[in-house]
Parts: structure tokens; C-alpha cells; sequence
């Protein structure tokens, strides 16, 4: 299960991007990254697993069905997300994550 | 392992998706960044494809290659971030550390309940669209309609969000 593996690095590699990375725009990116390593997971289950002899047809389509959704959630939270931060650059002219404190009071 | 032509497909996608993804964590500038994510996503596509899996490889080149990107890219243009110097702190060290220690700790989850059993013989067809499309109308057609609420909701909130207060 080679494509399990390249799910996990890109995982990891979206997680190390979101923890070490100041731009938020580029933490939007490692999220999408995130979101897409666990697309593939889900694609090679179904199709290693789940799409075999003694498994139904409706367990079988679960997992493209997910990809499916992510992808319309992901393109939703895209649009909102890209919205507050272009709101924030409006408000500040320097965005560093660490810096941002407005929720804190 | 067997040296199969599906093997060596695999790695030809596989190795430029990985460096493709670490690129996007590495690079300096936001543009570089975008750029290698298109390029992640194309290859994902296509290892989509590889697993016989056609209806998700088309949409996520509309979708991912072609509309989250072009937004990002967009917004990138809009904003024209400057550069935020990355500091050299604790930080950095310390993220890496972490996403070795996660990559260890799924991996070590993950990949001994797998099984390394040769492939099965497929008997469902579960990639093509009309598989999948009979499926979003029939059983799935709820999260559906759920769907279609959570994009109007988004479109309403990014458009509130970016409009530019007059007053």
C-alpha cells in the first residue's frame, strides 16, 4: 500500500507547514494539502478494500462519495477563509500569524 | 517486491507529488509555494487515475487545479504579501521534530493492520461517473442537499466578508 504511504508523508508535510510557516496564505496551502493527502487514503481503501469481491457495491462508493464532499467543503473554505484574510491584510498591512492577537482582547 | 509497470507508474507520479508537497512548506515566497501545490495536485489527478478512479481525478483538477488555485494565486496577486522573513526561533526545529514524531506515529499505526496480501480482483466499478452519480441521487442524496446549503452559505459569507465597508 504505497499510496497509504504518500497519504501519510503529505499529511505530515501539510502538518510541519501549518505549525512552522507565518504566512497564512501558505497555512491555507498546507491545509489543502492536508485535505488532499487524506482524499488519496480514502481513494486507495476504496478501491484496495473496499471495492473487492464480499463487499457491497454501496460499501464500496463511500469512499468516493467522502472525496466528493471534501472537495465541496474544501472549495467553500477556501472562499471564506481567503475572504477573512484578505479582511485582516485590509486592517493590517503585516500579517504574521504569531503576531495577530485581535480575539485575545 | 515485484518491479511491476504499475509500481513504476507509481513512483513516477509519487516521488514529484512528495518533493511537489515538501516544496510547499520549504519555499520562501507564497507564488512558489502556489505553484508547486498545482503541481501536487496534477500528479495527485493523476494517481487517481491510476487507481481507476476517473470521476474524482476529473474534479480535482476543475476543482482543486482550477478553482481553489486560481483563487489563491488571485488573492496572492490582490494582496502582494511581502516576504515575512522567517525567523530563525525554536520554532522551526521543533515543527519538523513534531512531523516526524506524527509521521511515526501513524506509520506505526497505520501500516501493520494493512496486511501486504496481493491485490483482490476488483468487481465494482466504483470510479466512473455514473457509478458515482447515481449514488449522490439515490443514497447520498441528503448530504447532498447539505452541501449545496454549505456553498450557498459560503458564497453569501465570502462576498459579506470581502466587500468593502463604505460607511
Amino acid at each position: 500500500m504505497a499510496y497509504i504511504g504518500l497519504s501519510l508523508f503529505m499529511f505530515s508535510t501539510g502538518v510541519v507547514g501549518v505549525v512552522i510557516r507565518r504566512n497564512p496564505i501558505v497555512i491555507f496551502m498546507c491545509i489543502e494539502l492536508m485535505l488532499n493527502a487524506v482524499n488519496l487514503a480514502f481513494l486507495s481503501f476504496a478501491r484496495y478494500r473496499y471495492a473487492t469481491e464480499g463487499h457491497s457495491l454501496n460499501q464500496a462508493i463511500g469512499g468516493p462519495m467522502m472525496v466528493i464532499f471534501v472537495m465541496a467543503v474544501a472549495a467553500a473554505e477556501v472562499a471564506v477563509g481567503l475572504g477573512i484574510i484578505m479582511a485582516i491584510y485590509r486592517l493590517k498591512e503585516e500579517v504574521d500569524v504569531d503576531e495577530l492577537n485581535l480575539l485575545g482582547g | 517486491m515485484k518491479l511491476t509497470p504499475e509500481l513504476i507508474i507509481f513512483a513516477m507520479l509519487a516521488g514529484p507529488a512528495a518533493l511537489a508537497a515538501v516544496g510547499v512548506v520549504a519555499f520562501g515566497s507564497a507564488i512558489r509555494s502556489a505553484l508547486c501545490l498545482v503541481f501536487n495536485f496534477f500528479l495527485l489527478a493523476f494517481l487517481y487515475f491510476t487507481l481507476s478512479m476517473d470521476m474524482p481525478g476529473i474534479s480535482q483538477i476543475v476543482v482543486y487545479s482550477g478553482a481553489i488555485m486560481v483563487l489563491f494565486v488571485f488573492v496572492i496577486m490582490l494582496l502582494n504579501p511581502k516576504l515575512i522573513e522567517e525567523r530563525k526561533d525554536l520554532k522551526r526545529p521543533f515543527g519538523i521534530a513534531f512531523g516526524v514524531v506524527l509521521f511515526g506515529i501513524l506509520a506505526s499505526q497505520v501500516l501493520p493492520v494493512l496486511g501486504f496480501e496481493g491485490a483482490k480482483p476488483v468487481v465494482h466499478q466504483i470510479g466512473s461517473p455514473n457509478v458515482i452519480g447515481d449514488a449522490l441521487f439515490s443514497s447520498y442524496v441528503f448530504p447532498f442537499e447539505v452541501i449545496s446549503i454549505l456553498l450557498l452559505v459560503g458564497v453569501v459569507g465570502s462576498v459579506f466578508l470581502a466587500k468593502r465597508r463604505t460607511d
